[in-house]
């Protein structure tokens, strides 16, 4: 079978759309969420999205499928909260590891049914989340020195968040929904040292978020200094998504694809949410937007993140396989 | 595509170290164990205060910070974290990458993780050993963090060449090899040391840096070289005069050897070519060790720094008005423009007052004061004032909390002014100036921005009981709705004076429609400067009467002198006007088709080419400073401070283009065009006819000359000629949030610049495709070739005069031209009910292409004419005058 690096090589590959928004399609009640072993737990669990993983395995697993029937070359699994920091929020904080080990279960059966079918490659990115907490900012506003958590805290959190999906068999670890880089830089460190103590190494794709139209992220920088920042991760990826969708994002999406060195993706929201907090833009509206992008060579990877469906990963995959993927740029090693 | 292996760091912002850099500033003064301030701050968990030193590191150019805490006195890891998250908090200084310093390593990877961008760790060597360096190596790695490796091994510091180039290469094989470091990310230290210090083995050192800089940077191109230079003068302590010179000298070799950073006090570096020659001389012998058997250069040169020291106590006035009182260093700072110290010396002044409000009213506004008597007499100019006025505006917004925390209620004494640009205008820079002007010379400010209509602005006067008030206009109807402020005032019974500016009011408008209508004053100001004497004189219960009379007096004089004026011209009737028209020989010309009919948008046009495009003489004039650019740079008066104004505005330029503050969109079009009548023209917009009228020249002119009308120069109906007409409107869009940034860090200079900037770009925009147009799009004047000096000076073919302006005075015509453009959907531009464009700074106009064209002013027009127009466009007597009122005897 062939890697993802050579398929890269060939075509833009897809990536999934929204886990929420098809979850909440399912209008799971709190004893839904909580399943057998779960029901008596001490705090409510409802909106835990990531705990399905162990009491709906079926459903997250069903998902991944419509997705991937729908044209996804990778999927993500359903662990943006995996981590004993964002999962303190359940008093779930020592589930993490047994989460994204399940999790990667969910998505590695729903892959393996899909590449026996057809035997086209298909790949699992271990989703990791940018936590509930900041690095760079202070929770407290009088005292600009102050911080929610450490680097070591956060580092910690990643790295067990990795074991977990690494040893239930992801084939990459994106870095997702970055929003503050030196969060993304301790789950770098985190990878890199679980790399170097286990001699085991997956691709690391990165993908920030750039939260207003200044341009740049949450914790102020821009675009080409956020790069630069994680570069050392020597990812295979580097891209965006979420916050913006796909007509605010273009122009962070062409100056990326002039200043990476590696592959690029691109996973917008389905336009821009409304005054009731949905997203409107239809799958064929998405599409349009994407498919200029792939015309353009701007990106390797796209596919959705909030309000996105598989009916819009389907439209956005028909409009670029017509297209070549961008090509990476020479990297010289003199003047 | 190909992407070059830079050395790229960063903060918020990137900073990528080109070949073409030649040298990056490192900041210094963030360093305990060099700056005893900061050491003073950080023991005394200042943290808000030691960022200061960090800031003023950056406004004074240092293109990263060093960070150090190495003192025996500080819990060094604790010390790192808490600055550097204080530091992350604070975006001007964030912006840029921090360089953490440190002997022992675990502060420099606690530095490490508080930093979201890419740092530089200074430093690492092979002191202790491989195994050590490369641990130390892979950590800083992980970080991403660039490094930089002392010329250090286990036998000690390296100070020969040789040593120097051998532990480079050593560590460079290890890093690049073993640790899997690209080399772009490596920076060597290569050790400055003291040199003229009396040992004759310390002579050669500063040769061997830089001989072993070039010998390093021939084997690997990619690398770094940095030094901390200071050290070099150690010997010359207490002597900055030539410590500075030293510095300067060195690095002017050692840069040309391939240095490429250095940590240095950016702000006290003398330019190489201002050093004395003797001191030179000097300087260069002894860091050349040449001339210097039994150190004879370095005695010369001590002998040297002996009489420096003896006379050159001036060099020290720097720093001499820090030792002064504090009413002394407010007013220093004020008239200086240092925003550095205010709020320590606000806080020192609070303390020493009794009430916070007396600092403002005791020595702050003696500080003003000088300020304003200095720009009265021409000492000080506009953007300098415009500091001045920063730096009060930091002050106040420190005392404030304190005077609420009085709860006075209203506190202020200061005379109040009520600032406005009129319904239907959104023009504000004038009004800005005139503003923080003011504000300057102790008057409160109330502004209420653009667009404010009469009941709105009387409304807040009567409201805030403001003492005048001020309106601002630039688009000519703005004219009349002056005219009903004045005339709501009187029937509102108010009391206060009315200042009339902006750029179309005059003192004759003033005096002939506005004046007359209010009694309780009416002035015109021509300029900022000028409106400081005028508020004082009518806010003085002793000078307003006598002011008030000599305006009165004046402005019928005025009024007396325009009725004369108008019997002196003379003009001729609307028919012979018409039959004076250009002579076209329609038989001898051929208009040249466009390349399309129709519109061609422009979405995002590069602002770095229309900066070329950029006419600087009006930005000089927006802050008063009149002449001829760039002769005015070299003025003797203000030659110095319009080229500090030059300077910065072209660093905001810089930012501007480059991290694309701004997005220049515009549209332009082309239309078949045929002269319909003797002052209309029909337009043939997808197949519908629309009809502009324009107006002529009704004065009587000089044999030959004929009575100008746009419409002249399309080929009438009947000739058979196809002709055409062109329309563009350009704007530039995405000034808001960054005027709010200025604003909100009380920096009017900049947002001022910023505006003025802008205009500039809108204007730049209109010439570069008004070139284009010329040469492609319509593409009638293929052939040319014109400097951006002749541009300014339109010697090219074909016009393209703007609705409202002197060719075509009738605002309304710009429904037409937004029209056939579709101008809003197209640009964004919205226009107002008094025809201003939103933006501001936009600009839209016709394209006349015929070699006749020209531009002209319409000029007064008699009733003949003025019927007649009312009749084409279909307008009221009312609507005719509302619109027309200044072409109208």
């Amino acid at each position: 079978m062939k890697t993802i690096q050579e398929c890269l090589q060939e075509r833009i590959l897809i990536i999934d759309g929204a886990m929420g928004t098809m979850i909440q399609r399912h209008k799971l009640t709190e004893a839904d969420y909580r399943g057998e072993r779960f029901k008596d737990w001490h705090t409510d669990v409802k909106g835990n999205n990531d705990l399905l993983c162990l009491t709906q395995p079926d459903i997250i697993t069903g998902i991944h499928e419509e997705y991937l029937e729908a044209g996804a070359d990778i999927i993500e699994t359903n662990t943006f909260s995996s981590t004993n920091i964002a999962q303190a929020d359940y008093d779930m904080q020592s589930l993490a590891y047994e989460l994204n080990v399940a999790a990667a279960a969910c998505a590695r059966k729903a892959v393996e049914k899909y590449v026996k079918k057809d035997g086209r490659p298909r790949f699992v990115a271990g989703a990791i989340g940018p936590l509930n907490k900041t690095l760079s900012l202070s929770p407290d506003v009088n005292n600009p020195g102050s911080r929610g958590l450490t680097f070591d805290e956060a580092a910690d959190g990643y790295y067990e968040q990795i074991k977990g999906l690494a040893d239930g068999g992801v084939d990459a670890l994106l870095i997702e929904t970055i929003f503050d880089t030196l969060n993304a830089k301790a789950a770098i460190y985190a990878a890199k040292k679980y790399f170097r103590e286990t001699g085991k190494e997956l691709p690391i794709m990165i993908s920030g978020t750039i939260t207003d139209a200044s341009g740049r992220t949450l914790s102020g920088q821009t675009l080409e200094a956020f790069y630069i920042s994680v570069k050392h991760a020597k990812p295979l990826s580097i891209g965006l998504n979420c916050a913006l969708g796909a007509q605010e994002m273009r122009g962070h999406i062409e100056e990326l694809s002039q200043i990476a060195s590696c592959y690029t993706s691109a996973y917008p929201n389905a336009g821009l949410p409304n005054a009731m907090g949905e997203y409107d833009e239809q799958p064929h509206q998405t599409a349009h937007f994407i498919e200029e992008w792939a015309k353009e060579g701007f990106v390797n990877i796209v596919g959705g993140c909030c309000g996105t469906t598989p009916d819009h990963i389907k439209h956005i995959a028909e409009q670029v396989k017509k297209f070549v993927p961008r090509q990476l740029p020479v990297v010289e090693e003199v003047y | 595509m190909i992407i070059k292996p830079y050395l790229r760091l960063s903060g918020l912002e990137p900073l990528i170290v080109r070949p073409e850099t030649n040298f990056v500033n490192v900041g210094e003064r963030t360093n305990v164990t060099g700056s005893k301030k900061f050491a003073r701050l950080i023991k005394e968990n200042k943290f808000e205060e030691a960022l200061g030193v960090a800031r003023q590191q950056v406004e004074g150019g240092a293109q990263i910070v060093d960070v150090n805490m190495d003192d025996a006195l500080l819990d060094g890891v604790q010390a790192m974290t808490t600055f550097l998250n204080y530091l992350q908090s604070e975006p001007d200084i964030a912006k840029v990458p921090v360089m953490i310093d440190s002997s022992k390593f675990e502060v420099i990877e606690a530095g490490l993780k508080c930093v979201q961008g890419k740092c530089i760790v200074n430093s690492i060597s092979l002191k202790e050993g491989e195994e050590k360096f490369i641990h130390q190596a892979q950590i800083c790695l992980s970080f991403g963090a660039a490094v930089i490796v002392m010329a250090f091994d286990e036998n000690g510091q390296a100070d020969t060449l040789e040593k120097r180039v051998n532990i480079s290469e050593r560590a460079y094989r290890i890093l690049t090899e073993v640790v899997g470091f690209d080399p772009q990310d490596i920076i060597f230290d290569l050790n400055i040391f003291a040199i003229a210090t009396g040992l004759e083995e310390h002579n050669n050192y500063a040769v061997d840096f830089i001989e072993a800089t070039r010998i390093i940077k021939q084997k690997f191109p990619l690398v770094k070289i940095s030094g901390g230079v200071s050290n070099l003068s150690f010997s010359f302590r207490g002597n900055d005069h030539v410590r500075e010179a030293m510095h300067s000298v060195f690095l002017f070799y050692a840069i040309q050897a391939g240095m490429d950073m250095g940590i240095v006090n950016a702000g006290q570096l003398v330019v190489y070519d201002q050093i004395e020659p003797e001191l030179k001389k000097l300087c260069e012998d002894v860091i050349f060790n040449r001339n210097n058997d039994n150190n004879e250069a370095t005695d010369k040169l001590i002998a040297f720094a002996e009489t420096v020291k003896a006379t050159g106590k001036e060099e020290k006035k720097d720093d001499a008005w820090r030792q002064t009182s504090v009413e002394e260093r407010l007013k220093h700072a004020l008239v200086n423009g240092i925003t550095e110290y205010i709020d320590e010396d606000t806080e020192e002044a609070r303390q020493t007052y009794p009430r916070p409000l007396d600092v403002i009213e005791g020595p702050l506004m003696d500080g003003m004061n000088v300020v304003g008597d200095l720009f009265g007499a021409g000492k000080m100019f506009l953007p300098q004032v415009v500091k001045s006025a920063r730096v009060m505006k930091k002050s106040v917004a420190w005392l404030t909390p304190f005077i609420e925390a009085e709860k006075q209620g209203n506190t202020s004494n200061a005379p109040r002014i009520l600032m406005a640009t009129v319904k239907g205008d959104v023009h504000d820079i004038g009004k800005n100036i005139v503003g923080v002007v003011l504000g300057c010379n102790g008057y409160d400010i109330i502004d209420m921005g653009v667009m404010v209509p009469a009941d709105k602005i009387l409304d807040a006067a009567e409201k805030e009981k403001a003492d005048i008030i001020g309106l601002s206009g630039l688009i000519t109807p703005s004219l009349d709705e002056m005219v009903h402020v004045a005339r709501e005032m009187k029937r509102r019974g108010m009391k206060q004076p009315l200042l009339i500016g902006g750029a179309t009011t005059s003192r004759t408008h003033t005096a002939v429609k506005i004046e007359p209508e209010y009694g309780n004053g009416v002035v015109h100001v021509l300029d900022a400067s000028r409106s400081v004497t005028v508020a004082g004189s009518l806010l003085s219960n002793e000078n307003k009467p006598a002011f008030l009379q000599g305006v009165a007096a004046e402005y019928q004089k005025l009024r007396d002198d325009f009725g004369k004026r108008q019997s002196f011209k003379q003009y001729i009737s609307f028919a012979d006007a018409q039959n004076n028209a250009v002579k076209v020989d329609w038989s001898e010309y051929k208009p040249v088709k466009p390349s399309f009919l129709g519109t061609k948008v422009f979405e995002e046009f590069d602002l770095a080419e229309i900066r070329k495009y950029i006419d600087w003489g009006p930005f000089f004039i927006a802050w008063e400073m009149g002449g001829r650019f760039p002769q005015l740079l070299e003025d003797a008066v203000i030659g110095k401070e319009a080229t500090k104004l030059y300077n910065d505005a072209n660093a905001l330029l810089d930012k501007i283009v480059t991290e694309k503050w701004l997005t220049a969109k515009g549209v332009i079009g082309f239309y078949e065009a045929t002269k319909t009548g003797a002052d209309s023209v029909r337009v043939n917009h997808n197949g519908e006819p629309v009809k502009l009228e324009f107006l002529r020249q009704q004065v009587k002119k000089a044999a030959d000359q004929p009575n100008l009308s746009l419409a002249d120069f399309i080929a009438p109906e009947g000739t058979g000629i196809e002709d055409y007409i062109g329309a563009f409107a350009v704007t530039i869009h995405g000034i808001e949030p960054h005027l709010k940034k200025f604003a909100d860090q009380y920096d009017d200079y900049n947002k001022i610049m910023l505006q003025a900037l802008a205009d500039r770009f809108a204007e730049g925009f209109a010439e570069v495709l008004h070139e284009r147009v010329r040469k492609d799009y319509w593409g009638y004047a293929k052939d040319e070739h014109l400097t951006n000096e002749e541009l300014i000076k339109e010697i090219y073919t074909g016009i393209r005069p703007a609705p409202g302006y002197p060719a075509c005075p009738d605002h309304t015509e710009k429904y037409k031209l937004f029209d056939l453009l579709n101008a809003t959907e197209n640009t964004g531009i919205e226009l107002t009910e008094s025809l201003a464009m939103y933006p501001a700074a936009s600009v839209c106009g016709w394209y006349f292409s015929n070699p006749k064209s020209q531009y002209f002013g319409v000029g007064k027009i008699s009733q003949d004419q003025l019927n007649d127009y009312s009749q084409r466009k279909g307008w009221t007597a009312e609507e005719a005058e509302k619109w027309l009122r200044q072409n109208m005897e």
